[in-house]
């Protein structure tokens, strides 16, 4: 079974293929994001769709002749009233229509809306659709992968780079084997020493490190320790949903705004940077509302587009100009603490 | 209150009557100009869709010429129109502005929030009086609703160039000088003999094109670039997806949809994605059953349902026969470039009716 690494891979993949390992099957991933994978992806869709959803073009036809199934799930909801991207919800609809040669799509629909249990119905509908339909058999995988993907959020929580965790997998090493590397304590407190950059946006395009011009591991790089969505405790999220007057519709959307507004009330960070894609939608609200957040917190802020022609270079001087401007800021801040 | 709002065609007049009725002073907005969207795309966020930058320049208008409240409306979600009251709110106060936005959501999806809101807005007024004005509101809706159908299906056929417009701009003043329910219904019939006395050539044979895609976009013509007028002048007889009263039955009222199109566009889009994504989808296949010549697509740059209906739109313009042309619209967009690119469409839908007409005279004729 083939799964493109885009969107919700980055949130789902250790889940999905223990999962479907467990099942008896193969997981095969679409190779990491290259110049290939966004060309032929922006060959095949509508011009002015947003480059998370070209990428994902590309990664399935990375992928659509080495597998006998493509996995292209529906995600609706997360529960509550969120919702993802509209285009996550027109996502297998897209894929489908494109008029690529394709394997069969699975395209389960994935609703935590309503009644509990629903990523345990998404699991057992997935498993069916690949013919598993032993319910032991389902049961059995359904537990190892859920515990697999409570590591991996672990994991997350703890600073890990995706990456870092699928190249793990891919070497056929267990999730165990990282926990060293993961962080105990998620680091809300103020810096003492060093800067501390959030940034924030979807995961699937600040932990894809050629769309992003890894943006990530520049900054680290840099010198600065560098916050993510992914950092922020679910406890901590739930109560961030509490405070603004009104949140966005969309699960990610609000991950980023939440992250942002957990981060401020810590004032865990020097400055905000959020990473988001050209003519995305969702993202238009989020941003006004991050730029008015920070500049609430008088917390500098910087907003990084990136899209189809984002030079590495433009990005570098950007970023370099802000680490610095940062700096300056703690020094004078410092001194003035220490007069 | 002192009320501002945005100007969404003929829907503007409706609301200024309610807010009339409910005692209430109205700051009729003006028609969004040029000037208008370059206010709002000066303060709103690069990338929000164009409805939002007009309705932005809209309100600060409004504003400067005394409005102390803003009325918002929007579906609830997933799309952004859901937040369009929360992030103006917002850019607004961060100008220095502080008006109270009242937003309202569809009544059934929040009915306690909607119930707040509409008490807000009726103030000291009795619930028979809110009634009673929204009778009104509605018979003028229904009216105008006529008056656009009967335009469009006018505006391909009429002698003199203009005529139909010049007509319908001068119902519309009687329509909004009516107040009272008999005043109403008199400018109502009056302005559709208005445009009944517009002289046409019985001989036309206009071709018939369906407009569909997000609602604000449709319903204001400054934001479409007059599409409709274009279209007609260029001998095209329009129908468009949404009209008032449908939209109001079918969005408003209900919180399904227009099941109709909705239904059609199951098998390729089973899934509510917001805006009017799914209308979109099945509004091709009706247009397209309906033996019409082509269908344009409006939707407002980086408007996500859009963008994902549009991406199925080769498939269908394919599998049902018919012809698709997509207008993504910013505040970049000039008249001359949609002007061609309908003149061009035009081109190809006479050349392909040509094409099947001839086809079935040579089909009857062998037949013979
Ligand atoms: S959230 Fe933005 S980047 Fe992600 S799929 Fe939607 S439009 Fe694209
Ligand atoms: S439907 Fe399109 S134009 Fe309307 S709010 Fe949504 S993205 Fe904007």
């Amino acid at each position: 079974m083939g799964m493109p690494r885009a969107l919700f891979y980055y949130t789902y993949y250790p889940l999905w293929k223990a999962f479907v390992e467990a099942l008896g099957a193969e997981a095969v991933s679409s190779g990491p994001t290259n110049k290939e994978t966004l060309d032929a992806g922006i060959r095949e869709t509508v011009n002015d769709a947003c480059i998370p959803i070209k990428l994902y073009h590309g990664h399935v036809l990375d992928l659509k002749d080495r597998v006998d199934y493509l996995f292209v799930p529906r995600l609706v909801s997360p529960g509550g009233s969120y919702t993802y991207c509209p285009k996550f919800l027109g996502l297998p609809d897209m894929i489908r229509h494109a008029g690529m040669e394709l394997p069969p799509l699975i395209d389960t629909r994935l609703n935590l809306r309503g009644l509990p249990g629903g990523l345990n119905r998404f699991l057992r509908a997935t498993a069916a659709a690949l013919d598993f339909r032993n319910p032991f058999t389902q049961a059995r995988a359904m537990r190892h992968a859920l515990k697999q993907y409570a590591l991996y959020q672990e994991l997350l929580l703890g600073g890990l780079h995706p990456q870092r965790v699928f190249e793990a997998l891919e070497r056929g090493a267990s999730l165990e084997e990282l926990k060293g590397e993961a962080l105990a304590a998620p680091p809300d407190r103020p810096a003492e020493e060093g800067l501390r950059v959030a940034l924030l946006g979807y995961p699937y395009i600040v932990f894809d490190p050629f769309v992003s011009a890894d943006v990530y591991h520049r900054l680290k790089h840099m010198g600065a320790a560098v916050l993510t969505t992914e950092q922020v405790p679910a406890s901590a999220m739930r109560r961030m949903s509490r405070v603004l007057p009104q949140n966005c519709f969309w699960h990610y959307s609000n991950r980023v705004c939440w992250a942002a507004l957990y981060y401020i009330e810590r004032k865990a960070v020097d400055g905000i940077i959020h990473l988001t894609a050209y003519a995305c939608g969702p993202d238009a609200m989020v941003d006004k509302i991050l730029e008015l957040e920070a500049k609430k917190a008088k917390l500098p802020y910087l907003t990084l587009t990136i899209d189809e022609h984002t030079g590495t270079g433009g990005v570098q001087t950007r970023i370099e100009a802000f680490v610095d401007m940062l700096q300056a800021r703690q020094e004078k801040r410092l001194k003035e603490a220490a007069s | 209150m002192k009320i501002g709002y945005g100007h969404m065609g003929t829907l503007t007049m409706v609301v200024e009557l309610l807010l009339e009725e409910l005692g209430h002073e109205p700051v009729v907005p003006h028609r969004p100009t040029r000037q208008t969207l370059a206010l709002g795309a000066k303060y709103a966020p690069e990338f929000a869709c164009i409805p939002f930058k007009i309705v932005l320049g809209t309100y600060l208008e409004c504003l400067e010429r005394g409005a102390d409240t803003l009325l918002s409306g929007g579906g609830y979600g997933p799309c952004r129109a859901g937040m369009y009251g929360e992030v103006h709110g917002r850019i607004l106060r961060d100008l220095g502005y502080n008006p109270q936005v009242i937003f309202l959501f569809p009544p059934l999806i929040k009915p306690y929030h909607f119930f707040k809101k509409v008490s807000l807005l009726k103030g000291r007024c009795s619930w028979f009086h809110l009634a009673r004005a929204i009778r009104k509101a509605w018979t003028k809706l229904t009216f105008l609703d006529q008056m656009e159908l009967l335009s469009q299906t006018k505006r391909p056929r009429e002698l003199t160039r203009g005529a139909t417009s010049k007509a319908f701009e001068r119902g519309l003043t009687y329509l909004h000088q009516a107040k009272s329910l008999n005043e109403i219904i008199e400018a109502g019939h009056a302005a559709l003999a208005e445009l009944d006395q517009v002289p046409v050539d019985p001989a036309a044979d206009p071709l018939k094109v369906g407009i569909i895609g997000e609602i604000y976009v449709q319903l204001e013509p400054f934001a479409n670039h007059y599409i409709e007028e274009t279209l007609g002048h260029l001998g095209v007889e329009v129908r468009r997806s949404i009209y008032l009263t449908s939209y109001t039955r079918h969005d408003v009222l209900s919180t399904k949809g227009d099941m109709s199109s909705r239904s059609l566009a199951m098998p390729y889009l089973n899934q509510k994605i917001g805006g009017h994504g799914q209308n979109s989808v099945g509004d091709v296949i009706r247009y397209a059953k309906l033996g019409y010549n082509g269908v344009v697509q409006l939707a407002p740059f980086s408007c996500i349902p859009e963008i994902v209906a549009k991406s199925l739109m080769p498939y269908l313009s394919k599998k049902y026969g018919i012809p698709v042309l997509t207008l993504f619209i910013d505040e970049q967009t000039g008249p001359t470039g949609i002007q061609t690119r309908l003149e061009a469409f035009v081109d190809l839908m006479e050349q392909r009716r040509a094409q099947t007409r001839e086809g079935a005279r040579m089909q009857t004729g062998s037949a013979v």
